[in-house]
């Protein structure tokens, strides 16, 4: 048995691939870096399609799971452990790979912090045991009290994000070095290294895709849907709906941290504004506007919506526009854009066919 | 030897005393009905069986193991099944994946093992989809597989919903009303079918209200009345029963004199 992802995940790369192709050969390969960006966006969106389209629970709150990530990278890759240089726990660190000692760029002042692979890999261990902590207690009742959880600990980290000059209050943190990654690969927003971290973008997301829709076509899939459609017959038929449903929980924070630790190297900054409620709700909008259950949806109608908004298509009506997707998707078109458009193609090309039938039929 | 031994059992919803110091025991291979007026008791008593909620007094025991307390997935996977008075499919799924919930708790591999789809998890997923197919063929409905549960006809759905019990390979069999919605001819199968997983060594206690097909099947019968029980035994015993008689069978009888 083939895996269900391949097909969908060969698609999209040579799409990828072709895009790249045209970009660059139009003398545009600026669009790219936009393009990228909107990739990590869409990763979110991704868990989030696993969490609301499979096991049918809200958060709102995935925008602060985006900055915890984010946060966290920029903070432990930027903050000078400098004083503590001659600390006995610094050297064993340094030879494990977990902090580095390098120039400020500045002033040539000797800089000690945590190498981004470290860094990277706190910031996941954070969003796991904060995502366990909100939803363990949440998840255990029936309803939508996640989405309220999840809506206080989103307000609750941006405020705190506002609040703290050591994250640097409403400018942010700023100064995020790239990172090399080893194989030849950085991650970083310089010119020159456009297309290779548009592939590295794409090459995360792909594999984010496949690991997804691998799952969702498992037992653990289905045991998630059953939850969704009726709770009380999985949970009698043997599924612990509690538990999966905070696994599905924690999976999607934890992919919201680490797209947030990604872009955070990539554009070198992060703002608290991308802990807003207006972004956790735009990420909600984006998985409605992706179909819900349905993850190459999500990736794609994600990516080129939030291309359109980077490139400032939606002027000062950019959050008011996720909004009104969000309306219309829910009133109109539950099911996401996607599939009605799909039936109104086979029907259009069904009336076609059956045209160019007719004169057979009548003869 | 008794499966289910079921001891004391109460439940009070506020003021409401829905079950009061019920108690009785299922034989090992053998078919036990439970009837009663409406608001007897009777779906109470199954919900606390399969630990939809706890009791508010007494306890029950399965299999030698005491399951009060433990949650609805748990008591599933000691070997317990159920269905739903009002069949509770899974109506966004297909007919196969409503039946391959049912074998849940008979497969192992976690979320890291899914998303990898290794060959183990690959192996066990074939092995899980044959097994459901078997099942989905033994109530005749193995050309429904992929059609979502929701396009169903209610007898089909409700052939779905004991098919998905059974997947579980339980030991114990709890049937809610099997026979409501049925028309006569579905409900002549099912006796038969009721039969048939009873001889296969399952255990099955159902609630129901027709009651020539529970004194049709059934080798012991418990009569519940406003959450108590009134009288326990052979169907030709509670046939005769007087206070069985008296505020159950005797106005079916009356009505079917006149």
């Amino acid at each position: 048995m083939k895996s269900p992802s391949l097909p969908t995940v060969a698609g999209i790369a040579v799409g990828v691939v072709l895009l790249q192709l045209g970009v660059s050969a139009a003398g545009k390969t600026y669009y790219l870096t936009q393009l990228t960006m909107a990739v990590y966006f869409a990763i979110v969106v991704m868990g989030l399609a696993l969490l609301m389209g499979y096991a049918g629970q809200v958060s709102l709150g995935h925008g602060a799971f985006f900055a915890l990530g984010g946060y966290t990278s920029a903070f432990l890759t930027t903050h000078n452990f400098a004083a503590h240089k001659s600390a006995a726990w610094v050297q064993p660190l340094q030879q494990a790979g977990v902090l580095i000692s390098r120039q400020n760029l500045y002033d040539g002042s000797d800089l000690l912090t945590v190498t981004p692979w470290a860094a990277f890999v706190v910031a996941l261990v954070a969003a796991l045991l904060v995502a366990t902590v909100i939803g363990y207690p949440s998840l255990r009742l029936k309803g939508h009290y996640l989405a309220m959880a999840t809506l206080g600990f989103g307000l609750i980290i941006y405020r705190i994000l506002l609040g703290t000059p050591q994250l640097g209050a409403a400018d942010g943190i700023t100064g995020v070095p790239a990172w090399s990654m080893g194989f030849g690969l950085t991650l970083s927003g310089k010119s020159a290294l456009r297309v290779q971290n548009y592939y590295l973008a794409w090459g995360v997301a792909l594999a984010v895709l496949a690991l997804l829709t691998n799952l969702v076509h498992s037992r653990i899939g289905r045991a998630l849907r059953a939850i969704h459609d009726h709770e009380t017959a999985a949970n009698a038929m043997g599924v612990n709906t509690a538990r999966l449903k905070l696994q599905a929980f924690v999976i999607s924070a934890v992919l919201a941290a680490a797209a947030g630790s990604f872009l955070t190297h990539f554009n070198g900054s992060i703002g608290p504004s991308e802990a807003g409620a207006l972004k956790s709700v735009r990420y909600v909008a984006l998985v409605a506007a992706g179909g819900m259950a349905n993850l190459p949806g999500a990736l794609i109608v994600s990516t080129l919506l939030n291309y359109l908004s980077l490139r400032d298509w939606f002027g000062t009506y950019d959050s008011a526009v996720f909004g009104v997707i969000l309306i219309a998707i829910v009133s109109l078109a539950p099911e996401g854009p996607l599939k009605p458009i799909g039936l109104w193609i086979r029907a259009r090309a069904r009336t076609l066919v059956g045209r160019k039938e007719a004169p057979h039929a009548a003869a | 030897m008794p499966l289910l031994e079921v001891e004391n059992l109460g439940q009070r919803f506020g003021g409401l005393v829905a079950l009061d110091h019920v108690s009785f025991q299922v034989n090992e291979g053998t078919i036990k009905a439970i009837i009663g007026p409406n608001g007897a008791g009777k779906t109470t008593l199954f919900n606390l069986v399969s630990g939809i909620f706890p009791p508010t007094a007494g306890r029950v025991r399965f299999n030698g193991t005491v399951t009060t307390g433990l949650k609805p997935y748990q008591i599933a996977a000691l070997g317990v099944a159920r269905t739903f008075q009002n069949v509770s499919l899974f109506l966004h799924m297909t007919v196969l994946e409503n039946i391959m919930v049912g074998r849940h708790t008979r497969t192992r591999h976690g979320v890291v093992s899914c998303a990898l789809r290794g060959p183990g998890q690959r192996r066990e997923e074939r092995a899980l989809r044959e097994s459901a197919r078997d099942q989905l063929e033994e109530v005749a409905l193995g050309d429904k597989a992929g059609q979502p549960a929701g396009s169903l006809s209610f007898g089909q759905r409700r052939m779905v919903e004991l098919a998905r019990a059974l997947a579980t390979e339980p030991k114990l069999l709890l049937l809610d009303e099997p026979a409501s919605g049925l028309n006569l001819k579905e409900t002549d199968d099912l006796a038969g079918r009721i039969r048939q997983i009873r001889d296969r060594g399952v255990t099955v206690l159902l609630v129901e209200h027709d009651m020539s097909l529970v004194m049709d099947i059934s080798d012991d019968i418990l009569a519940l009345h406003f959450g108590t029980s009134i009288a326990e035994g052979p169907p030709a015993q509670i046939q005769n029963d007087p206070k069985v008689i008296a505020v159950y069978l005797g106005e079916h009888r009356h009505a079917a004199s006149s």
